[in-house]
């Protein structure tokens, strides 16, 4: 699928909320954590919406780099590694207290395996299976309405 | 295959061929066979094929569908242009992993299935890495044939296909149209028989071959059909000439299909230790990044434009899609224009064969514009080329045209009929004015529609028409737009992952004579 900006925006929010979620639910009670298994859900959560949410942000930047390119196409490798400077700055956010409704920061390890999985399990689904439930969205640059 | 069948009834007669419009009782009065399909067609090649394979999918049954066509399956032109510009079945062809004419949802991708079949990540890998750390990974010709097939008989295809020459669409009095069909000779009781059709779709591919102006001159001066030759037939005399006896060929042109022709010369050269020269005369010499600001330049050099696909990757789903869709008239044109352009992919294989040709100086690139071609000294050719201000008169062998020069649209009968007779228009490319929708404007019959897809709505609001992808995205345009109009349900989320899942099994879709049996 080659984006659009709200083609952009809208399978992000899309995959975040379906894929990231159940991803979110399978993996919470697998990772270590002294608190209660709902307020680390809770604490999850609100990680997965925070990278919904900086996202839009992170989205219009690539839609702006998108531009300097002559196919303007944003090849798969890019939406993998993205994941990279998102997850560091949402990190550095979380370290820093800034993620409204975020409890304490988790070890560095069960976040980066939280975000991680989350992040590629969403760029698999967006490179393939996407395309089966809805046969439109990569002729619409990821528009799903 | 003969298609005259002398002496029978049911021939056009003076009054069909005149009236723009015809009644039931007139085309009864010829004597011409009438049979009631819903759906027409009409072309047989990949263009009907992923249209007739969306509404299939979307649940028409093959009895409401027939597709009228001179060949036996619906990639025998593709495999033919293909086969003797260079790509056999085991080469790879220019497209996209993901664009695959025998699947409409592009899953799972060429690649990922190359992966699963050869159980290697090698060409996961190398998707994963296009096109910033390795080329555009494509196809296998034989992939995409082997697929095609498979999909036919899903879809029960040749249940579907009336073997004949359809010689022109008329627009029928209380809606829908007649689509007149020559069948081979003997093979049916009256000379045409008449398809009457509420929707009509037209996938008539390129309407001929163009040569360049000078070669044909010289082709028509002297009757040499052998030493001017162009990509597109038949040509491996040249390939075989130049084994026992070492020749200058000149290429003509800067597109994919000059960079296959190229491969193969430079390939022969390496296998058989051949002495064969080659000189490159580009029209529009291309030295480097081109383009009309920093944020949207195409690479080039060495004389060509360099891109993976025919189009900027984004003009299939992405901003240059969006955008064309909103343009009219001359700001369509000025947009085709600014990102089109002959162009080929920057594959390192090739840099390498060109560069070792560059520097050992058997292979000779320039800008030149030629202006005729003689023949002579002996049996060789001799061009007379500008460059610039000079005037060089280059001798060789052979001459390969590799521009792809295509006819106009009008040279196509069926074509030109639906200009005359039929209401259609010319887009601002000339071409077959289509809407949105791949409806031709202007060829409304009642509750009827006729569409088009391919190549000769290039211009239109969609611009990568020509393309695998391309006529997928037309076929899903038009099934939309006959959901719309009521005829077929809308494939929606569940029908579409029920029917891949039917895909994926190699179960046949309903409907089919497969089906039946299953």
């Amino acid at each position: 699928m080659v984006p659009i900006l709200s083609g952009r925006i809208q399978t992000r929010l899309f995959l975040l909320a379906l894929v990231g979620s159940v991803v979110t639910l399978a993996l919470v009670p697998l990772l270590p954590g002294q608190a209660p298994l709902s307020e680390r859900y809770g604490d999850a959560f609100v990680l997965l919406a925070a990278v919904a949410v900086l996202g839009i942000g992170w989205e219009l930047l690539y839609h702006l780099l998108m531009q300097l390119r002559w196919e303007k196409d944003w090849p798969s490798l890019f939406g993998l590694l993205t994941g990279v400077p998102e997850g560091l700055l949402l990190w550095a956010l979380l370290r820093a207290g800034a993620v409204p409704l975020a409890g304490s920061a988790p070890p560095g390890w069960v976040f980066a395996v939280h975000f991680g999985v989350v992040w590629l399990a969403v760029w698999l689904v967006a490179n393939g299976p996407m395309r089966v439930p809805f046969l439109r969205w990569r002729f619409r640059g990821g528009r799903l309405v | 295959m003969e298609y005259v069948s002398a002496g029978l009834p049911g021939e056009l007669t003076p009054r069909l061929l005149r009236e723009p419009q015809w009644t039931d009782a007139m085309v009864d009065e010829a004597g011409i066979e009438v049979r009631d399909v819903p759906f027409v067609s009409v072309g047989g090649g990949i263009g009907s094929f992923v249209t007739v394979n969306y509404l299939r999918i979307a649940g028409v049954p093959a009895d409401r569908i027939a597709v009228l066509s001179t060949i036996d399956h619906p990639w025998q032109t593709y495999e033919y242009l293909t086969r003797v510009s260079q790509i056999p079945r085991l080469e790879r062809i220019r497209s996209d992993s993901s664009s695959r004419p025998d699947n409409i949802w592009g899953f799972p991708s060429y690649a990922l299935a190359e992966a699963w079949r050869e159980r290697t990540a090698r060409p996961l890998l190398h998707v994963l890495g296009e096109p910033v750390f390795t080329d555009y990974w494509t196809p296998r010709a034989g992939t995409v044939f082997a697929g095609l097939a498979r999909e036919s008989a899903r879809i029960g295809y040749p249940d579907m296909l009336v073997k004949g020459v359809v010689r022109m669409v008329r627009r029928r009095a209380g809606g829908g149209y007649f689509v007149i069909l020559t069948p081979p000779a003997g093979s049916t009781a009256t000379k045409r028989v008449a398809y009457r059709a509420r929707f009509v779709h037209l996938a008539v591919g390129y309407p001929g071959l163009k040569f360049l102006p000078d070669l044909q001159a010289f082709r028509e001066t002297y009757g040499d059909f052998h030493h001017v030759v162009n990509a597109y037939e038949p040509h491996e005399h040249v390939y075989e000439y130049l084994k026992t006896t070492p020749g200058t060929v000149m290429v003509r042109g800067g597109g994919i299909v000059a960079s296959r022709v190229l491969q193969r010369l430079m390939d022969d050269r390496a296998r058989y230790g051949l002495q064969t020269e080659i000189e490159h005369v580009f029209r529009t010499y291309v030295s480097g990044a081109h383009g009309p600001h920093i944020g949207s330049r195409r690479k080039g050099g060495h004389g060509f434009a360099y891109q993976g696909f025919n189009y900027p990757k984004s003009v299939w789903g992405g901003q240059l899609k969006a955008r064309m869709r909103r343009l009219e008239g001359e700001q369509r044109a000025a947009e085709y224009r600014r990102m089109g352009g002959t162009n080929t992919p920057k594959r390192r294989k090739w840099q390498q064969q060109m560069r070792t040709g560059r520097e050992a100086g058997w292979y000779r690139a320039f800008q030149g514009t030629v202006e005729e071609v003689h023949p002579g000294p002996e049996t060789r050719l001799t061009s007379i080329v500008k460059c610039g201000d000079d005037t060089r008169k280059i001798v060789s062998d052979f001459i390969v045209d590799c521009t792809g020069l295509e006819a106009d649209i009008a040279d196509h009968r069926v074509l030109d009929d639906l200009l005359t007779h039929g209401g259609a228009g010319r887009n601002p490319l000339g071409r077959l004015d289509v809407e949105r929708t791949f409806e031709v404007i202007g060829t409304a019959s009642g509750d009827g529609a006729v569409y088009a897809s391919g190549t000769a709505t290039l211009g239109g609001y969609f611009p990568g028409v020509d393309t695998f992808l391309g006529l997928q995205v037309a076929a899903q345009e038009i099934t939309d737009d006959l959901a719309r109009r009521g005829w077929c349900d809308r494939l929606g989320l569940l029908r579409s992952t029920s029917q891949w899942i039917r895909w994926a099994l190699g179960r046949p879709v309903e409907g089919s004579a497969a089906w039946s049996r299953s």
